[in-house]
């Protein structure tokens, strides 16, 4: 069983949906759902690093997708720490509200 | 049309409607519920790709453990529908066009790249190939991830945790 769908459709998904992850962390401005945006630019980069594992023929970029998997669920554990903290501290999970550093 | 590329389609389709849906959506448990739709569809895309470990590990671990996570946070946080504000000048002036143009580049790279669709030999069986790489070249890194794990459960535990009045 060859290759029968190219490369090239599993790489324009992966940056179309880079893409989308760009433009919901740029437009959302609830701080767990910008987190999500986070989430999704990591799928679609752990996407094209299968498909390249697979054109290449090579584990390694399947390897990669697994630490990038482990590294994404312990930036997801502190990250909602810090999120529930912030929501504690401000009583909103806007993020206009977290302007403690704006002059 | 081969079986193969009608199912990359459709799981395409998935993941696509999944992502504008999380943009599209106000409140925060339905863009959580949009972007599970979307890993479930990476997985089915994974394993076409013939990446059966990847594929079972992100259901596990990013559809079950992560969303769990956030649902679980957005619930006891009781969020609400998302605040209309106006948006900063800057996130529309410059943000905008900047994505724009990164989604561009990304494409105008895609496109030119020397991407053959030259099919690899493709290996009976993937997860054996990968443990044997897991735990032969990358053992340091492999270890090295737990104590990763153990350092964010602590942080989370120490972020998290009621200060003492």
């Amino acid at each position: 069983m060859g290759l029968v769908v190219p490369v090239t459709y599993y790489l324009v998904l992966s940056a179309v949906l880079f893409g989308l992850g760009v433009v919901a962390f740029l437009f959302k401005r609830n701080i767990i759902t910008m987190f999500m945006a986070i989430e999704l630019m990591l799928n679609a980069v752990n996407l094209a690093f299968v498909a390249f594992s697979r054109m290449l023929g090579q584990l390694q970029g399947q390897v990669y997708v697994f630490f990038v998997i482990v590294v994404a669920a312990a930036e997801a554990a502190v990250g909602l720490a810090i999120i529930l903290l912030i929501a504690r501290n401000r009583e909103s999970l806007n993020i206009e509200r977290v302007d403690l550093l704006k002059l | 049309m081969t079986v193969e590329l009608a199912l990359f389609l459709v799981l395409a389709a998935m993941a696509v409607a999944g992502a504008v849906s999380l943009i599209l959506q106000r409140h925060p448990i339905h863009s959580a519920l949009s972007l599970i739709v979307v890993m479930v569809a990476l997985a089915g895309l994974y394993l076409l790709l013939g990446a059966e470990f990847i594929a079972a590990v992100q259901i596990i671990v990013y559809a079950g453990a992560i969303m769990v996570l956030f649902i679980f946070v957005i619930m006891l946080l009781n969020a609400g529908q998302e605040e209309r504000t106006s948006f900063s000048r800057m996130a529309t002036y410059v943000g905008l066009p900047v994505s724009v143009l990164l989604l561009v580049q990304l494409a105008w790279w895609v496109a030119k790249g020397p991407v053959s669709a030259a099919p690899a030999a493709s290996e009976p069986s993937s997860t054996r190939g990968l443990a044997l790489l897991l735990f032969k070249d990358f053992l340091l890194p492999f270890e090295l991830t737990s104590i990763l794990i153990l350092i964010a459960i602590l942080g989370a535990i120490v972020l998290a945790k009621k200060e003492p009045v």
